[in-house]
């Protein structure tokens, strides 16, 4: 397993005040994320457990486009993956941060 | 999800906490052990495989048109649904809390394939335990229903489980046994058990055959509402858990040995229940299919 860890700094914190959410599956080709707003209302941290090594620098650049889109401040992300490709990471951490906004 | 919606969704497609969601009374369900408390499995880092938040199993509380019940359900799509340490000790536990919160039962939404072969003496255990727990849970007057539709279907301890259950619902897409297709076929060989022929694995074990034998309690259609109205149905009528259950539980079971222990097939049971056209049963739409079985003595019993 390879752990990864990414901590930004958002220009505003996410909308709304959901505490908690999470969405997806640890399945082969998808994952769980889960969204906690524990953090400062301009710090997002996404912490990442995967079974397949060496793609840190695409998990990285999914993170930073997923953070300057949505503006996740606030934000403790916790990710359990099953293997998903990095266009399903990115929806995931889209829809994670929507039913955060709810 | 709106109204509709809920009642409309898959069964069969909707992950573990969409089930939760769309079956309970909006905003009831009261989750223990969630996933932000990380109870997550011990023992599959080891072979370094990932682990799920809640180990493959949302527990807790929730209100189901207006009566208060426990409710577990299984993510089939996390290790097929398999019970570890975690996964089965949240689920002894909830049916241990039903004993002294007495709800007006206790729903297990199953979707397993039995026990997760990487903490196998852990999941063996928790079956074991579950199996009791449930037996006591009914002997405080608790039932425990079971609803079968996911896509893991009901396998291994999860079929032993099933077995202890006050009541069953299970939809087409359900599967029910101990042994899978790939186990009997590996033990005994394909020409016991072709696992590879799906309409001999759908008449074996899938809802439809279950319900004729009376091995579950209602056959539901692959919808939410669909379990919601067959579980309210089987907690109204739950048999008590006394020593006339027990015994009319083993003549029924001895009585349906008797009578098909020498069948070959699921249509020789069928044609001998006295099903008109047993080739015609796998086709039929919900409608028809509970037309048939409103006709035969063995689906309705007031054993188990």
């Amino acid at each position: 397993m390879e752990s990864l860890t990414f901590r930004h700094t958002t220009k505003t914190p996410l909308a709304g005040s959901k505490p908690q959410a999470i969405t997806g599956v640890v399945a082969s080709g998808n994952l769980e994320i889960l969204l906690e707003r524990v953090l400062p209302p301009d710090t997002c941290e996404v912490a990442i457990e995967t079974p397949v090594s060496g793609y840190g620098q695409v998990w990285e650049a999914v993170v930073a486009d997923f953070v300057a889109r949505a503006q996740p401040g606030g934000l403790r992300i916790s990710i359990n993956d099953g293997g998903a490709r990095p266009d399903t990471v990115s929806l995931r951490l889209l829809q994670g941060a929507r039913l955060m906004e709810a | 999800m709106a109204g509709p919606d809920r009642d409309r969704l898959s069964w069969y497609e909707a992950s573990a906490r969409q089930r939760l969601d769309a079956l309970l009374d909006p905003g009831s369900f009261t989750e223990a052990l969630g996933p932000a408390e990380r109870r997550m499995s011990p023992h599959l880092p080891l072979f370094d495989l990932p682990r799920a938040f809640d180990d493959g199993i949302v527990v807790g509380a929730g209100v189901l048109d207006g009566k208060a019940v426990f409710v577990a359900a299984q993510e089939g799509r996390f290790m097929g649904g398999a019970f570890g340490e975690v996964h089965g000790a949240k689920l002894v536990g909830l049916l241990r809390a039903a004993v002294a919160a007495k709800p007006a039962a206790v729903l297990l939404l199953l979707d397993t394939g039995g026990v997760r072969l990487q903490e196998a003496n852990a999941g063996e255990t928790a079956i074991a335990e579950a199996m009791r727990a449930i037996v006591e849970a009914r002997a405080a007057g608790v039932p425990v229903v079971g609803l079968i539709g996911g896509r893991a279907g009901c396998f291994g301890g999860g079929g032993l489980i099933a077995g202890t259950c006050s009541r069953l619902a299970v939809s087409e897409g359900g599967r029910i046994s101990v042994s899978g297709p790939e186990v009997i076929e590996t033990n005994k060989g394909a020409e016991e058990f072709d696992s590879r022929d799906r309409a001999l694995v759908w008449r074996t074990m899938g809802g439809k055959h279950r319900r004729l034998i009376g091995g579950a309690d209602a056959f539901c259609a692959d919808t939410v509402a669909a379990f919601r109205e067959a579980a309210l149905r089987l907690i109204a009528d739950a048999p008590a858990f006394d020593l006339d259950t027990l015994v009319a539980e083993q003549d029924r079971l001895q009585a349906r040995l008797d009578r098909f222990g020498d069948c070959r097939d699921a249509t020789d049971i069928w044609a001998r229940l006295g099903v008109n056209d047993p080739d015609a049963v796998p086709a039929m739409d919900t409608p028809a299919f509970e037309e048939t079985v409103a006709h035969l003595r063995e689906a309705t019993h007031d054993a188990r």
